[in-house]
């Protein structure tokens, strides 16, 4: 097996997923056969390849540093699940 | 005559600025439409009904100003609903969106409105764009317009059903490794997914940065390429777009295919695939072989590497781009004590299993000790994979193959076996890792009735090439033209 149940426990913790029992079984089991699978790549000989990350390697484009926004209204907190005011209300940070 | 949902795109605009038709009419008549075959079809996840109308209301106005009202002068479209919608709901197909309503349009939104187009409602698709089937999608699966008992194809899946059942003249979908192809193929309809950079992607949710494309699902050609050239161009909110001018698709579709070379890859007649999709396939190449274009055989050898290097690269980028939910800004929020636990509860409710498959994948393929291992080297095949396209099409001006192995599944045929679903991309996801367009046309059907795709594979940004070989291939054919038994 490519994967242990350990391994997807750290995994989802990096992942901030909290997972339960089963869920935890079901995706050592699934992980296990796709990365089976996948170890097939291992036999491609990439020596010396360039990695592709992008198709085209576009120049990151400049502007002048101007303000081309209006003043932020209070769209950016319409969708959020708790607010004071014109901030994002969170629970506490550290316990 | 033609019922008025019945019209295509260019006819429907066309009868609009005529004064023939108005937009209200037709918006009407594809608001009554989506009531009658919705129960059957489930494409739509919201009918924006009175934006519609008032959308199309405003087109009418104009039009009796005498002012121009842009390409797809008030026809009633579809949007894919990981595509953002100023103040219609967008859910990206998952709980942890249920709620959002976004604040602005995505730029492929205001330029389907800016050239006079009516959108009508947001499509259904697998959550996150994760999936081949639509099943996915955490409301509920759309079903083919062909045979109520098949998936459309995904993840895209309410965007080939709505178009193949009339619901609406076209619709905007995504295509990250097939997810317009597939299930353009599975329903019967023309799908183009452009080069990587052609289309803008601010305001699409995203899945994997490097391979997401808009694109156009539509009833012909004509009306692909309609679509195409309202929302294609750069964007200075999306720094991977290109500044390349965009042609006009239009006027380059008549020419036909005499003195072309098309590229017959020999690796995408694969094993196990079904015998008449490979026999209508076939003769679809003859055809154009007929109409004057010369075929050969190439070889892409590392096609079989590409179901690997996809599902490294696209859920790295996955797990990455998902980072965002975290119930803090919008989305899904679970009641927590502590911030830590807010994320971790958040994301566990608001996610479906295929998307935490992904998200886990990808995190595991970044993670300490396996980078190397699984990341870079998809990345490295990845560069190989473009090699094989960029040497192809160095000889030819493009390639034509099936889009998948088989025509649509049934419904809950793949579900318990994610390897066995993710095979079903097996033909369109190189032409995402390589970054070229994709166009699939209707080529035929099997015993069963079920639409054939035939694909045709351009250079960078040669849209038009892809699209003046379908549309020579539609204009000797009727399969376009056949209409789900609905």
């Amino acid at each position: 097996m490519a994967i242990t149940t350990a391994e997807v426990e750290r995994v989802a913790a990096l992942a901030r997923l909290k997972l339960e029992p089963h869920e935890v079984e079901r995706l050592t089991t699934d992980l296990g056969h796709i990365l089976d699978a996948f170890q097939r790549l291992a036999e491609v000989d990439t020596h010396g390849v360039e990695p592709t990350a992008h198709v085209e390697q576009l120049d990151a484009p400049l502007r002048e540093d101007e303000v081309t926004n209006s003043p932020a209204g209070d769209e950016a907190l319409t969708n959020a699940p708790a607010r004071d005011g014109r901030r994002f209300r969170v629970p506490k940070i550290i316990e | 005559m033609a019922a008025l949902h019945e019209l295509s795109l260019c006819e429907a605009a066309a009868r609009v600025r005529r004064r023939d038709v108005s937009s209200v009419e037709l918006t009407r008549a594809a608001l009554a439409r989506i009531e009658a075959v919705e129960p059957r079809v489930d494409a739509f996840l919201t009918v924006s009904r009175d934006e519609a109308l008032a959308a199309a209301a405003d087109v009418d106005r104009r039009v009796a100003a005498g002012e121009d009202v842009g390409a797809l002068a008030g026809v009633p479209v579809g949007v894919k609903d990981i595509i953002c919608t100023a103040g219609i709901r967008t859910t990206a197909g998952s709980k942890i969106l249920e709620r959002f309503v976004p604040s602005y349009d995505a730029t492929v939104t205001a330029r389907l409105k800016r050239a006079g187009a009516v959108v009508v409602g947001k499509l259904n698709c697998d959550e996150f764009a994760m999936g081949s089937s639509n099943e996915n999608s955490a409301y509920k699966p759309a079903r083919n317009p062909w045979s109520a008992d098949r998936v459309p194809g995904g993840s895209s899946g309410g965007s080939g059903a709505s178009v193949a059942a009339l619901e609406c003249h076209a619709a905007l979908g995504t295509d990250t490794g097939g997810s317009i192809r597939l299930p353009a193929a599975y329903c019967g309809v023309v799908g183009l997914k452009p080069t990587y950079g052609r289309v803008s992607r601010y305001g699409v949710v995203a899945y994997a940065s490097s391979l997401d494309q808009v694109g156009p699902l539509a009833r012909d050609v004509t009306d692909a390429a309609m679509v195409l050239e309202a929302i294609a161009g750069h964007d200075p909110r999306d720094s991977t777009s290109s500044p390349r001018p965009v042609p006009s698709y239009l006027t380059q579709l008549e020419g036909g295919v005499r003195g072309l070379r098309l590229g017959l890859p020999r690796e995408y007649f694969v094993e196990g695939m079904q015998p008449e999709v490979e026999a209508a396939v076939r003769e679809a190449v003859r055809l154009l072989e007929d109409l004057g274009a010369h075929v050969e055989p190439v070889s892409l050898p590392h096609t079989e590497h590409a179901i690997a290097t996809y599902y490294l690269i696209a859920t790295a980028e996955a797990s990455a781009n998902l980072a965002r939910y975290d119930g803090v800004r919008y989305g899904l929020r679970t009641p927590a004590k502590v911030l830590g636990e807010m994320y971790d509860t958040s994301r566990a409710a608001g996610f479906g299993a295929e998307v935490k498959r992904r998200i886990m994948l990808g995190t595991y393929a970044l993670s300490a000790g396996y980078y190397d291992a699984y990341y870079l080297k998809a990345q490295q095949v990845r560069t190989l994979i473009r090699r094989d396209f960029e040497q192809a099409l160095a000889r030819c001006d493009a390639l034509v193959t099936p889009v998948a192995p088989t025509t649509a599944f049934r419904l809950g045929e793949k579900t318990d076996d994610p390897l066995t679903m993710y095979l079903s991309d097996i033909l369109t996801i190189s032409v995402n890792l390589a970054g070229l367009p994709g166009l699939v046309v209707p080529c035929g059907v099997d015993k069963g009735g079920l639409p054939i795709g035939l694909q045709i594979v351009g250079r960078p940004f040669d849209e038009s090439t892809a699209l003046r070989i379908g549309a020579a291939y539609e204009g000797a054919t009727d399969w376009h033209r056949r209409r789900a038994p609905l």
